[in-house]
């Protein structure tokens, strides 16, 4: 039973570009795969480490900047990618470091402060970020020689880093390493009583998480062939934070949901009412009441309540 | 030979001093129950030999090294294991799970972010089997917070268990209990084998007195009588200090 869902939800999201209806439907598919690896890097810490970062928007543009620029300056695809995703975890580590002195909102402050400084040179460092006008990026990356210059091909690709993301998360989050981790959120005195090192442990946590920001981050420089300040605006680590939250954090397919929404709101829905803000923060609004866990474990909730009449154990929640 | 030693700990928090030049020795394989009125520093003196605290002044010793300064997360490999008083568990995880912790804890597969923990069978037959050490393997699947305080109290021994510790504090191991769990739970502690060293900590002296070999009464801070059972309890000092008399 779960397995053939799977199967067709896989089958449903490999064959999108020929049922969706257009191009337009296309992008933000691929708009939505690429804010859920995004969410789902976010998660780790988030979620799964108890630990709310804003400032994950830095690490989402130090990829994409990093990228664009060094192709700007003549370096190969395959170079700027590896590099561009080398200096995102070289920032991850820093960022780890330097936040990792705190926990909950000191932790939360001081990954603002870094992301903002992040923004700050994109924007004001203009001789070597262009400031305002960003980096244009003259073309999208061919993997083994596939081009990805079309909507679908360019789909199909993030589909398949989407695949490894989930893949990833789903391994770490059943990992030791993973468990770890949770333990470390719930109870950090016992596992240091434990043997465990709980700062190291969320510090490669930290540098998991951006890593996937990274690739995340890339292939939004890929979609637009452009990265601009607004990439590391704070309003950007607020919304993938957003994501998280009202997807359901700790949760494998609970980002992915909160990201679909966001994106969904954003550009189907704002195509309608001019006011989609309004509309979007009264979702938020209403889901904060009515299960405050997120989306996806909430509705879990409601519909084991409704047909067994029974809430679930927090155990069966909380997974 | 000696298997935990402090030696002059102190701390104070602000003008609170709440270990005082707190020396004491236990050899290996005793049972030791440290007593004294709520506020002399019992729990204190366990966290400043966790090195959850960093003491003031002073020095503790795990079989003659010097540990002091050695991580808190690192003592554990040493050998040092407790419980502690205000149960510290994972309530979102079974039993098992919980357990599995203690285990995960001093194994290098901790670090392992590529297998999935529940396939591993090592593990997971070691964590069953301490918690049939405390009568709990047959409920090892439930989750944490379906199961009766009492339960959870015999999880934290357990959890320690697991590790196989050289030394264990236990932190108030009866608080909470009813009568005939106390004694359940005072059988439990004295299958405890000899080679792991224990350090009690009991409010409840009618029970911890029949578990103890060696006493130490704190008061303020300080050690105010140390000695075995019988000198401790006929001491003036102690009916003064803590049982009122």
């Amino acid at each position: 039973m779960k397995r053939t869902a799977l199967v067709l939800v896989i089958l449903a999201l490999v064959t999108l570009p020929y049922w969706i209806g257009g191009s337009y439907y296309i992008n933000i598919a691929s708009q939505i795969l690429i804010w859920a690896i995004f969410a789902l890097g976010l998660n780790v810490l988030v979620g799964y480490g108890g630990l709310v970062s804003l400032g994950h928007a830095g690490l989402f543009g130090v990829a994409g900047y990093a990228a664009a620029w060094l192709v700007a300056a003549g370096a190969s695809q395959l170079a700027a990618g590896v590099g561009a995703l080398a200096l995102t975890l070289l920032t991850s580590a820093l960022f780890a470091v330097l936040a990792l002195r705190a926990t909950g909102i000191g932790f939360l402050m001081i990954t603002l402060a870094l992301g903002q400084i992040l923004w700050g040179i994109a924007y004001r460092w203009i001789s070597l970020t262009n400031g305002d006008n960003g980096i244009n990026l003259s073309a999208r990356p061919m993997p083994l020689g596939w081009s990805l210059a079309k909507p679908g091909a360019f789909y199909i690709a993030t589909l398949v880093v989407f695949g490894l993301a989930v893949a990833a998360m789903a391994r770490f989050a059943a990992s030791p390493l993973g468990t770890s981790l949770r333990g470390s959120r719930d109870q950090p005195r016992r596992m240091t009583a434990l043997g465990y090192d709980v700062w190291l442990i969320r510090f490669l946590a930290f540098v998991f998480s951006g890593f996937w920001t990274g690739i995340a981050g890339l292939l939004f420089c890929y979609y637009n062939q452009f990265v601009s300040p607004h990439l590391l605006a704070l309003s950007s680590s607020a919304e993938v934070l957003l994501m998280v939250i009202s997807g359901g954090s700790g949760t494998l397919l609970g980002p992915v949901v909160g990201a679909a929404l966001v994106v969904v709101m954003k550009t189907v829905a704002s195509g309608y009412i001019e006011r989609w803000n309004l509309v979007l923060g009264a979702i938020f609004v209403a889901i904060i009441v009515l299960m405050p866990e997120g989306l996806v474990p909430g509705s879990w909730r409601l519909w084991h309540q409704a047909w067994h009449r029974r809430g679930p154990s927090a155990a069966e929640v909380s997974r | 030979m000696i298997a935990l030693e402090a030696r002059a700990l102190s701390k104070s928090f602000g003008g609170l001093c709440v270990s005082a030049d707190v020396s004491f020795a236990v050899e290996a394989g005793e049972r030791r129950l440290i007593i004294g009125p709520n506020g002399a520093g019992k729990t204190t003196l366990f966290n400043l030999i966790t090195g959850e605290l960093k003491p003031d002044g002073g020095s503790v010793h795990l079989f003659g090294r010097d540990i002091t300064a050695v991580a808190a997360y690192r003592r554990a490999h040493l050998g040092l294991a407790r419980t502690y008083q205000i149960i510290t568990l994972f309530p979102r995880d079974t039993l098992l799970r919980n357990v599995t912790l203690g285990i995960l804890g001093l194994s290098p597969l901790r670090w392992n972010p590529m297998v999935r923990l529940a396939s591993q069978s090592v593990v997971l037959a070691e964590a069953r089997a301490a918690l049939a050490l405390v009568g709990l393997d047959h409920r090892g699947d439930r989750p944490l917070t379906e199961t009766a305080y009492g339960e959870r109290r015999r999880v934290e021994i357990a959890m320690a268990l697991a590790q196989r510790p050289k030394v264990l504090l236990l932190d108030e191991p009866f608080a909470g209990l009813s009568i005939p769990e106390r004694r359940e739970m005072l059988d439990l502690l004295l299958r405890i084998p000899r080679a792991t060293t224990i350090v009690m900590i009991e409010h409840d002296m009618d029970v911890a007195l029949d578990f103890a070999e060696r006493i130490t009464l704190l008061h303020f801070g300080e050690v105010i009588v140390e000695g075995t059972r019988a000198e401790v309890v006929n001491d003036l000092r102690t009916r003064k200090v803590y049982l009122g008399g």
